[in-house]
């Protein structure tokens, strides 16, 4: 890996020869060695969904948050570098009261979506800081509709029905092309993505998995799952995997 | 409101403004009277303005304070429709008036936001001075309101329909024209519905007759009715 950006990767005010900004690529590595993260757009509403790695036997139940609300309509999920996602979920939390207290109204999931965007964008720009090595899924439910987006490091942000980053993001992204989520519910898409997050979860330490939803049924707000409904729908999930074992062994 | 005597201040419009919200849209009125003091500076004045397609501003107080807010919300909100690539929503607009006229508490203006958008229909905001920011189901400024009160609290109802709204505003103002001196001129109206804008003036004899306790007039060759 070493030698690939030689000289041209020191700093993000730097281009190499063939127009690539190698601290923004690093970025991004960060982010795909990170616990899977997973978005999806129903037609009801939007999931986010993260593996939380186990990073200590001593660690208490669901104090590494991973999901936050940004409004009472939106809500992200960050992969990466955790301490950098706190710090852009501030950020956008920031922008979305400063938009209901100069436009009275919820921030629509585009224009919160743009302005992380530039936010995190921002940080690609001078060599005197380094960018956040964090995608940033952004789920919302206004009058738009439901609506799903990322950000990457480099500050690029896109509109999504599916999007998976993070370890597992190869085995998930192929599930998730497999699955018809614009006719399907935040109820069935719960049930997909505690299927896909443990199929894909890489052996032998355990994981957490954090869920959170804005859709018709919360009565579109954005609330993380408690634990007796992710319990519920977890053991389904795992259910079906052992099912489909026996079936592929037969 | 009218300045103390002579010319002080600059051109004030004496004004009476009303919006009425309806089922489907908004009816904006307003009379047509500047005055610098005792001395009509324009007659014919137009004192509603629109801040986008779908949202209009009935402007009353000092002139030269409501036609700079004016400008400075046009200019945001403009801004603001880059931003979101929609049609805005007329309480963000709304909004945007409120900051300026909340945060100058200097500034003497008294305006009425009304428009029409596809989330909460027809839409009223009263935006009196001193910067408060009231959804109604109508609203009226300016020193002429101060006769139609009762008149709108009796007449208004809901569920009208465009031309009764227009009727409405239409007699209101006619009724503040006939007793505000700083009040006259010609009435227009904007209707803002989901179909769009359309600007109406009324004048000479197509304002409705306030005759209140005089008697009708007799039509012979010694009487001018207007």
């Amino acid at each position: 890996m070493s030698g690939i950006g030689t000289g041209y990767d020191l700093s993000v005010s730097t281009f190499s020869p063939d127009g690539r900004v190698f601290q923004s690529e690093y970025a991004q590595k960060a982010v795909d060695s990170s616990g899977t993260v997973l978005g999806m757009c129903c037609k009801d509403g939007v999931l986010l969904a993260a593996e939380k790695l186990e990073i200590s036997k001593l660690l208490e139940e669901n104090s590494n948050r991973r999901t936050f609300p940004i409004d009472k309509h939106a809500g992200a999920v960050v992969a990466g570098v955790s301490a950098d996602g706190r710090a852009i979920v501030d950020r956008a939390q920031g922008e979305a009261s400063n938009y209901k207290s100069m436009y009275g109204d919820a921030i629509p999931g585009s224009v919160l979506a743009d302005r992380v965007a530039s936010y995190v964008h921002v940080f690609n720009l001078y060599w005197y800081v380094r960018p956040f090595g964090v995608c940033t899924m952004l789920a919302s439910y206004d009058h738009n509709g439901p609506q799903l987006f990322m950000i990457d490091p480099a500050g690029t942000s896109h509109k999504y029905y599916g999007v998976a980053v993070g370890k597992g993001r190869q085995g998930a992204k192929n599930e998730l092309s497999k699955l018809k989520l614009a006719d399907m519910t935040v109820k069935e898409a719960m049930f997909a993505a505690a299927k896909i997050m443990h199929q894909v979860h890489d052996g032998e330490k355990g994981f957490e998995l954090e869920l959170a939803i804005v859709s018709d049924e919360t009565g579109r707000l954005f609330k993380r799952v408690g634990k007796a409904e992710l319990q519920e729908v977890e053991a389904a999930a795992k259910a079906a995997i052992e099912a489909e074992d026996l079936d592929m062994s037969d | 409101e009218s300045a103390n005597g002579g010319a002080s201040g600059g051109p004030h419009t004496g004004t009476t403004i009303v919006a009425v919200a309806y089922d489907g849209g908004v009816v904006l009125g307003a009379d047509s009277r500047v005055s610098t003091g005792t001395y009509v500076s324009n007659r014919a004045s137009n004192k509603i303005t629109s801040l986008c397609d779908n949202v209009y501003l009935c402007r009353s107080g000092s002139a030269a304070d409501t036609e700079a807010i004016s400008d400075y919300v046009r200019f945001y909100t403009s801004q603001h429709i880059s931003e979101t690539q929609q049609e805005p929503i007329v309480k963000s607009v709304a909004s945007i008036l409120y900051q300026m006229s909340y945060n100058n508490k200097g500034l003497m203006a008294a305006m009425i936001v009304a428009g029409y958008d596809a989330k909460e229909g027809g839409q009223v905001f009263g935006s009196p001075i001193g910067g408060t920011l009231v959804r109604m189901p109508w609203a009226i400024e300016g020193s002429g309101s101060t006769y139609i009160w009762s008149f709108f609290d009796d007449e208004y109802k809901e569920g009208m329909s465009q031309g009764e709204t227009e009727q409405l505003v239409l007699k209101g103002i006619a009724h503040a024209m006939a007793r505000d001196g700083s009040s006259g001129g010609i009435i227009r109206l904007v209707t803002v519905s989901k179909d769009g804008v359309s600007r109406k003036v009324f004048q000479g004899k197509e304002i409705p007759l306030v005759l209140g306790d005089m008697a009708e007039p007799q039509t012979n060759a010694a009487t001018v009715v207007w």
